[in-house]
């Protein structure tokens, strides 16, 4: 095992210590259970001796070693129950931390580190990865231990008792080994190359299905079935080597079984003065002895797929959190103002993005961003929000440095409607009411007719009650939209910030929108974000951006006037329209 | 089960493996016994020969059931595996002859879960029940026969155990299933809150949810916990169980053995064998639960295949032969009276929508979102029939019109660009068939097109040009590129129709959206050569976009709200106006 995924399940285990107490029951139970399965045999032995030698009826020797046998054989069976069931226990509960503490942490992960990546990874990695690794937690604790110690104490009685014999066992035990190795490094190999082919097969499927409107339109299905034959033929190929090269295992490891088995009874048998007894219990151990070598190497290729998981979970664990918030942090009373102060800022040091940029915002102002795509505009909504924090310079709200205040009250003072319309897996209703859980029907019905959402939600099937899906489904983007609207109209926040908040809408159902937003923002402070120019005329002042830079600022008419870039930019939508 | 028929190519392989595996029984089951011999022969008379014969034998035993088993290996890799491709390949060519409405009643991830995970499930239960459901019975009812055949009174004991051990281990399998499956739904739901919650951290920060969510995921967590602890508890007791069930019947065929032995009724050889084949009953039944689990599966996977098939195209089509030449003079496109209700819609998406169109005319559809724009245009393609009322293609119902020609007479760009992997000429290549074999298009037409659709210029600067790679659904284009490259791809067909003289009918579902508008006013520019030709479709949000149209369809909530040229519909259609207004408001404008 490589030395990485070592020091990564040496960190996983210790993580366990507070469970020792249950892990060293767990041991202590295996050991007893090792210990019955070995005794079994010898009992057994010792029963047919006794028969042997006895006379007529059933001797006292017979029932002794039985009576013995069946203790055992009781014990065996609640050891090995227990310390299952405590390995259950304790793998749930591992996944069940770790889990925990992965979910804990996207509280404090920064949003550059989310945003960095696929949610779908990070998803696996608190789901998938965290019960791979507890599954193979779990084969190590009931399979690995009792397996070595199976192992050693079969090979040290076989020794102790006939050397001859325990020789023959030992003899052969790197052909065990060796066969073992053999077939799964092989069959990793294949499998590999299965899963390419699937990989290739399953792709193409998807390709089709999800384009099937296009295929039909095109008349292109006759092309793709032959491209889906093909495919299916390499995959075919590559499925029936791995298949059969894995089903291997079996025939191999019997066949294995067989020779030490032929082996011991050759020796046994040779043995001057050996009883049908003793002989019969090498016989019962040699039929199993194969069996704890497959199951090591199995759990040992487990287990390096365990420690792959759980290294990628650590490293999710490991990443640094959002800077904490300091002990004397205030609670923001916003009053409308916000001042940006020589703000720099860049996602990654390569690319500055804002520069030296300064904005005074002051109460009850309306402020629009405008700009073409990437120039900034919604970095600079991350910064107000405190999704990121600025390289450099100050942001002010109220007077104070944001980052002087705690993150709950300066999110508080905000409503904000973003660009991507994220809603929760629930009802309308609990959509709306999600920045205010208490709100009562009649609030909920007033902010949803405020934001033109109550005509579409009535006609849904079951009204405020309808369940939307986890991305919304069943819903328009416009609709979405909508609902975003209505939750921060209910949320009544001092301050509003609008990132692009009617880019899905139909331009005839976004002048209505525009009405109930403009009621929203009357005497709010409010950020609004746009690129349809049309709707900022009347904001009190335009911020138009340019590479992470203000070039111009000013009131409508009085960039028109300037004739710069906004006002090209203006002409432009007008003409993309003539 | 209708999916048997699948098995007839490999039913000799299918057929070879089990017995094979069979075969290897035999080897399995004659170990024991002669085991015995070498105890009572050997070990009695001390006669050296005999041993190592007796284990030369063995040895040689073993290596033949390995051959035999080996092969019964091979063949039932090949025989799963074959039957599944076939089984993937039916059900791939069912779904090409799907139609939208019969595909959109299966949803298109149930397509994909039953062509790819259902049909792995059939091929490795499939595997495993050819290799052991010979194998298993056989040799727990074979122990059972050898136990008979060599002592009648102790084989009793084996009579009892077997049924007892099966209802052991099948009990706790039974037990189980529903609480894995249990596991597994509240696996389900921990990934649900978590992607959930992930997907929306920027406004449960922004609202300041975190708590609330992130015990959501904990309540979920928790669940699944303790279900797996549950679970596991529970389906621990199945080795323990059965081995204590084994032992019980070790001590009994001991005990008796001994009672037996005292008259000289079993030789103690042949207790050995006894004890041997009472562990072999253990192991095999063990696999024999394994196999019941896993045979269970796949046949669920099996019946979800079967009813994959039972979905039947559900628009009819006449046949190829009955295609009379279409009349280009004739109108190209009527609705009459149309209402349209998507398969397990509850309220219509269309209703009563009547209009024609002259052939070779520039059509312009708008409406605000949800109107029913799209609805209208796939009618035309006949993605779907129409739910009341008719649609007529230059004069024929469209129902009359054979799919080949339909196919070849309607070229629809969607609203979503999709490319699929491949080169940039295979995608324009696309579909071309139906109209003339796609070697004899030369790459004038495919330049035409391309540049036609204002595409010419990117695919030019491509390493490779034509034959520049299009990865899957085209992710190494930019949203405008692919747009354009779906348009140049409708735009081939068009070329070639003109080419032969035929009728074509373009339709343009929203599908310049991602164009600036140089690019987008150059396209209409393109397009508008056309005019006289191809009847166009041209569906957007945008007046600009339909204004010059010879026909513009206003909709509004699935209804035909305004149909006429922009001067009549500004003065008489009030929607139209609207719309208008929203983006010249004041002789200014928004995009």
């Amino acid at each position: 095992m490589p030395k990485s995924s070592r020091k990564t399940l040496f960190r996983a285990l210790f993580r366990l210590k507070k469970y020792r107490h249950s892990i060293i029951a767990v041991l202590i139970l295996a050991a007893a259970g090792v210990a019955t399965q070995l005794a079994a045999p010898i009992l057994a032995g010792r029963a047919i001796d006794a028969m042997v030698a006895g006379s007529l009826g059933v001797p006292e020797g017979v029932i002794f070693a039985l009576s013995l046998y069946g203790t055992a054989a009781a014990i065996n069976a609640l050891c090995g129950w227990a310390s299952q069931a405590v390995s259950v226990r304790i793998c749930a509960r591992a996944a069940c931390d770790l889990r925990g503490e992965a979910v804990a942490k996207l509280k404090t992960l920064p949003l550059g580190y989310l945003d960095a990546r696929q949610s779908g990874e990070i998803v696996s990695r608190i789901t998938v990865d965290i019960e791979t690794f507890s599954d193979g937690l779990l084969l190590f604790f009931t399979q690995f231990f009792s397996g070595i110690m199976t192992i050693f104490g079969t090979l040290g009685f076989m020794l102790a008792t006939n050397l001859p014999v325990g020789l023959t066992v030992a003899l052969v035990t790197p052909l065990s080994l060796f066969s073992a190795s053999f077939i799964s490094r092989r069959s990793y190999r294949f499998f590999r190359a299965q899963n390419d082919a699937r990989g290739a097969l399953f792709g193409y499927v998807t390709e089709f299905v999800e384009g099937a409107d296009v295929v039909e339109a095109f008349a292109y299905e006759s092309q793709a079935g032959a491209r889906f034959d093909e495919l299916d033929k390499l995959y075919s190929e590559a499925s029936v080597k791995a298949t059969f090269f894995s089903s291997l295992t079996n025939p191999v490891t019997r066949f294995v079984n067989g020779v030490v088995y032929a082996g011991v009874t050759l020796a046994g048998a040779l043995t001057p003065g050996m009883t049908v007894g003793s002989l019969s219990c090498f016989l019962s151990y040699a039929s199993q002895y194969t069996k704890p070598f497959n199951e090591i190497s199995g759990v040992i290729a487990e287990l390096q797929n365990a420690a792959a998981c759980a290294a990628r979970v650590f490293e999710l664990l490991d990443a640094e959190d959002e800077p904490p918030e300091s002990e004397d942090a205030k609670t923001l009373v916003p009053d409308g103002s916000v001042q940006f102060e020589n703000v720099s800022f860049s996602y990654n040091p390569e690319t500055p993005l804002i520069k030296s940029l300064s904005i005074d915002i002051k109460p009850g102002m309306r402020v629009a961003i405008v700009g073409p795509t990437g120039c900034g505009k919604t970095t600079l909504i991350n910064l107000l929000l405190r999704f990121y924090d600025v390289g450099s310079g100050k942001i002010k709200a109220s007077g104070e440095d944001i980052r002087s205040v705690t993150r709950r009250s300066l999110r508080r003072a905000f409503g904000m409607v973003p660009q991507d319309t994220w809603l929760i897996p629930g009802t309308i209703r609990e959509n709306i009411a999600y920045g205010r859980p208490d709100a009562t029907d009649e609030e909920i019905r007033a902010a949803a007719k405020a934001a033109f959402a109550e005509s579409f939600i009535k006609r849904l099937p079951n009204g405020y009650d309808t369940v939307v899906g986890d991305d919304g489904a069943g819903l328009s983007a416009g609709q979405k939209q909508l609902l975003c609207i209505a939750r921060v109209m209910l949320a009544n926040p001092p301050m509003l910030i609008l990132d692009e908040a009617t880019s899905n809408i139909d331009t005839r159902t976004e002048l209505k929108v525009q009405k109930a937003i403009s009621e929203l923002t009357k005497g709010r402070t409010s950020i609004i974000v746009a690129h349809r120019l049309s709707t900022i005329r009347d904001a009190d002042l335009i911020l138009v951006m340019r590479d992470g830079q203000i070039i111009e600022r000013g009131k409508h008419e009085e960039l028109l006037e300037k004739d710069g870039f906004y006002a090209k930019l203006y002409g432009s939508q007008f003409e993309k329209i003539g | 089960m209708k999916l048997l028929r699948y098995l007839k190519k490999y039913s000799v392989k299918a057929a070879l493996a089990p017995l094979l595996k069979l075969l290897e029984c035999f080897v399995d089951l004659a170990i024991p016994i002669l085991t015995a011999k070498i105890i009572d022969t050997g070990l009695g008379t001390g006669d050296t020969l005999y041993i190592i014969r007796g284990c030369a034998l063995m040895v040689l035993l073993g290596l033949a059931g390995l051959a035999v088993s080996v092969a019964g290996q091979y063949f039932s890799a090949v025989a799963a595996v074959g039957v599944s491709s076939e089984l993937r390949r039916a059900a791939f060519a069912h779904i090409r002859s799907l139609d939208a409405s019969a595909r959109q009643t299966l949803g298109s991830s149930t397509i994909i879960t039953r062509l790819t995970g259902d049909i792995s499930q059939v091929q490795a239960g499939l595997n495993l029940f050819l290799r052991l459901f010979m194998r298993s019975p056989f040799i727990v009812f074979g122990s059972v026969f050898m136990a008979f055949s060599i002592n009648r009174r102790l084989a009793i004991v084996f009579a009892f155990v077997v049924p007892v051990l099966a209802a052991v281990v099948f009990g706790i399998m039974r037990a189980t299933t529903p609480l894995y499956r249990v596991t597994q739904a509240k696996l389900d739901s921990v990934v649900k809150v978590t992607r959930s919650t992930l997907s929306g951290m920027r406004v449960i920060r922004a609202f300041c949810r975190e708590d609330d969510e992130v015990a959501r995921i904990y309540e979920a967590s928790d669940k699944l916990k303790d279900a797996q602890a549950h679970a596991g508890i529970i389906s621990a007791l199945s080795t323990p169980l059965s081995g204590a069930v084994i032992n019980a019947a070790t001590v009994a065929v001991l005990y008796f053995g001994a009672l037996e032995f005292s008259v000289g009724g079993i030789t103690s050889g042949e207790v050995v064998a006894l004890v041997n084949y009472m562990s072999q009953i253990f192991i095999e039944l063990v696999k024999f639960a394994n196999l019941i689990v896993q045979v269970t599966r796949a046949a669920a996977s099996a019946g979800r295949i079967a009813s994959l098939f039972d979905v039947r195209p559900q628009l009819l089509y006449p046949a190829e032969e009955s295609a009379g030449l279409l009349d280009s003079q004739k109108v190209a496109v009527r609705f009459e009276h149309v209402g349209f209700k998507y398969p397990g819609a509850g309220a219509e998406s269309l209703s009563d929508i009547s209009f024609s169109v002259r052939h070779g005319d520039a059509v312009g559809i708008i409406g605000g979102t949800g109107s029913g724009k799209t609805s209208l245009v796939s009618l035309i393609p006949r993605f779907f029939d129409a739910s009341s009322g008719d649609v007529y293609l230059f004069g024929e119902p469209i129902k009359e019109i054979p799919r080949q020609k339909l196919r070849s007479l309607a070229g629809i760009v969607p609203q979503k660009p999709l490319l699929f992997s491949g080169t940039v000429r295979s995608n324009l290549l696309w579909g071309v068939s139906g109209i003339c074999p796609p070697e004899e298009v030369d790459d004038e037409l495919l330049w035409k097109a391309l540049e036609c659709a204002q595409a010419a210029g990117f695919v030019r600067d491509l390493p490779g040009g034509l034959d520049g790679v299009v990865e899957q659904g085209g992710r190494n284009f930019s949203g405008g590129q692919r747009q354009r490259l779906t348009i140049a791809r409708a735009m081939v067909r068009a070329l070639l129709a003109l080419r032969a003289g035929q009728p074509f009918i373009l339709i343009l579902d929203d599908s310049a959206s991602a164009l600036d508008f140089v690019t987008e006013s150059a396209l209409r520019r393109e397009l508008a050569k056309l005019r006289g030709k191809v009847t166009t479709f041209i569906v957007s949000q945008r007046v600009a976009s339909v204004r010059s149209s010879d026909l513009i369809l206003v909709l509004d909530d699935g209804r035909l709200v305004g149909a006429g040229k922009h001067d009549e519909l500004l003065s008489t259609c009030p929607v139209y106006r609207e719309i208008y207004e929203s983006q010249y408001s004041g002789g200014e404008a928004g995009a």
